[in-house]
């Protein structure tokens, strides 16, 4: 397994406003760790799964939440990113680093970036995929401010052995009502990547929650 | 791991993992929505691989998206470590990747197979990476993909029961032996890939992650960890596997997937186990203990 946990490993930003941070120290390797991070999350939603690869991350972003971005979008993954996720300075490190479309419509995104959960739009905002191409739906990536501190919500399903105990902080009110409809959309459905600090949590489409 | 270690595959010519970066990041994002969708095809931009199509370029592609030089790698062929695409496989990822390759399905954090899930239980973490000539289990049935297409988008399986029962009506039983098809938590029918149907039942509530690819077909797909695997089947004809009269002839196993091998042209025949590993393994345990009369497996 390369996927190990490590104590927080979040540089302080030493930098002007104005430079560039760079990306990974090693983007093939560094971008494969982060990746089967990614997979462990969505394979066994609900489990932390951290992983040690640091990097200074533009503000707002977490170190977790720019790996990610790092790892899995492109010049082929039009993005929506959320109004304080679109900050100068991240938006400028994503077209560098990624070469990363940005549009302002949540609905033709393949990807989203929230940092600010409380003020995120609604989940039916974001496109759920088509009937008969379900994967061409919506990868939500959500930092948020704790995965410990939250209300404990039980989660089942494919990847559950009998269920999850969760407790992830900083979601809005309506988040898991919002969930349970998207459920219900299946097999379209929009897949959340929870992140904070270093590290991820996955909650695919499959999964029921109950708060 | 540090930094510094970028290029300790043998061959430089090539990235790490033979693919380039954006392909892995494309297979990859398929990886992920594959798993949020169990059992569901989801298409990927396939690419030229250095074998021919039909010698597992599908599931090449993701192993090498998702290995790391931190893996162990299995490769194995109809349950057989030494056989001739595995071999070809497994030098593949050697000279690319450079990772340690292992024969004990024990040790392995990837296994790349081809037809056989291996008889030791996998773990949790595991990646069970099957290689598939043909993903869609409609095809034989419906040769249009506008038309599977929508079957899958609206669970609409009645045409393969239909070819199930008429199996039942011909020869009073079901004779698909291989590629049996399977409901994906309870949604998606999928092609578990040219697998015995003795080990479609592994993959129900298996803890590891099973990925399948299909090169020349490009599709990926995905059955997550702890996620209902039902054989197609009906009341009055239950899904069944396959038995065996006697037992492995090398290692005395009865409960694994024997193959019948031809020892001369006299008719003359045994019965080994198709794991390769799973048989070594017994018997260099059984030849390790005392012997002691009338030992019984």
């Amino acid at each position: 397994m390369t996927v190990q946990s490590s104590a927080t490993s979040m540089r302080p930003v030493s930098s002007g406003g104005a430079s560039l941070k760079a990306g990974f120290a090693d983007p093939v390797f560094d971008a494969q760790a982060v990746f089967r991070a990614s997979l462990l999350a969505t394979a066994y939603p609900g489990r932390v799964v951290p992983f040690d690869r640091a990097l200074a991350p533009p503000r707002p972003f977490s170190s977790a939440t720019a790996a990610l971005c790092l790892t899995l979008m492109d010049f082929e993954t039009l993005a929506w990113l959320d109004r304080q996720a679109a900050s100068d300075e991240a938006v400028a490190w994503l077209r560098y680093h990624c070469g990363l479309p940005v549009t302002d419509d949540p609905m033709k995104a393949r990807f989203a970036v929230v940092t600010d959960a409380l003020s995120m739009p609604r989940l039916v905002e974001f496109h759920p995929g088509d009937v008969e191409y379900p994967d061409r739906s919506m990868t939500l990536i959500i930092q948020v401010s704790s995965f410990t501190d939250g209300p404990t919500t039980t989660w089942t399903g494919p990847g559950i052995k009998t269920t999850a105990h969760v407790s992830i902080g900083g979601l809005p009110f309506w988040f898991w009502s919002d969930w349970e409809l998207n459920r219900e959309l299946y097999p379209r459905g929009i897949d959340v990547i929870f992140t904070n600090g270093n590290a991820l949590v996955g909650l695919p489409r499959t999964i029921a929650v109950e708060t | 791991m540090s930094a510094g270690t970028t290029t300790i595959h043998s061959d430089t010519g090539y990235n790490f993992a033979y693919l380039d970066e954006q392909t892995k990041r494309m297979i990859r994002r398929s990886l992920l929505k594959a798993l949020s969708i169990p059992g569901y095809q989801v298409p990927f931009g396939g690419r030229e691989m250095p074998l021919a199509y039909g010698w597992g370029t599908g599931g090449i592609q993701v192993t090498a998206s998702v290995i790391g030089p931190d893996d162990r790698l299995k490769v194995i062929d109809q349950g057989a470590d030494d056989t001739t695409n595995a071999v070809s496989i497994r030098r593949f990822f050697q000279t690319v990747t450079d990772v340690t390759v292992t024969e004990s399905t024990e040790d392995a954090t990837i296994i790349q197979t081809r037809h056989r899930i291996p008889e030791i239980p996998l773990k949790e973490g595991q990646v069970l990476v099957y290689q598939v000539p043909q993903p869609e289990p409609l095809q034989k049935i419906e040769p249009r993909e506008t038309e599977t297409r929508k079957m899958h988008a609206y669970a609409e399986y009645g045409a393969m029961r239909v070819t199930l029962y008429e199996d039942v009506a011909h020869f009073g039983r079901i004779a698909k032996t291989y590629d049996y098809p399977a409901v994906i938590n309870g949604r998606h029918l999928m092609s578990p890939s040219p697998i015995p149907k003795f080990d479609n039942p592994k993959m129900e509530m298996n803890p590891a992650i099973q990925l399948f690819g299909a090169g020349r077909e490009k599709r990926i797909y995905a059955v997550p960890p702890y996620t209902s695997v039902r054989s197609l089947d009906f009341d009055d004809h239950p899904f069944e596997v396959q038995t065996w009269k006697g037992c492995c002839a090398l290692c005395g196993s009865t409960v694994s997937y024997l193959d019948e091998v031809i020892t001369d042209d006299k008719g003359s025949r045994m019965f080994v186990c198709s794991d390769t590993d799973f048989c070594n393994t017994r018997q260099a345990k059984a030849a390790a203990q005392p012997k002691t009369a009338g030992e019984q497996s």
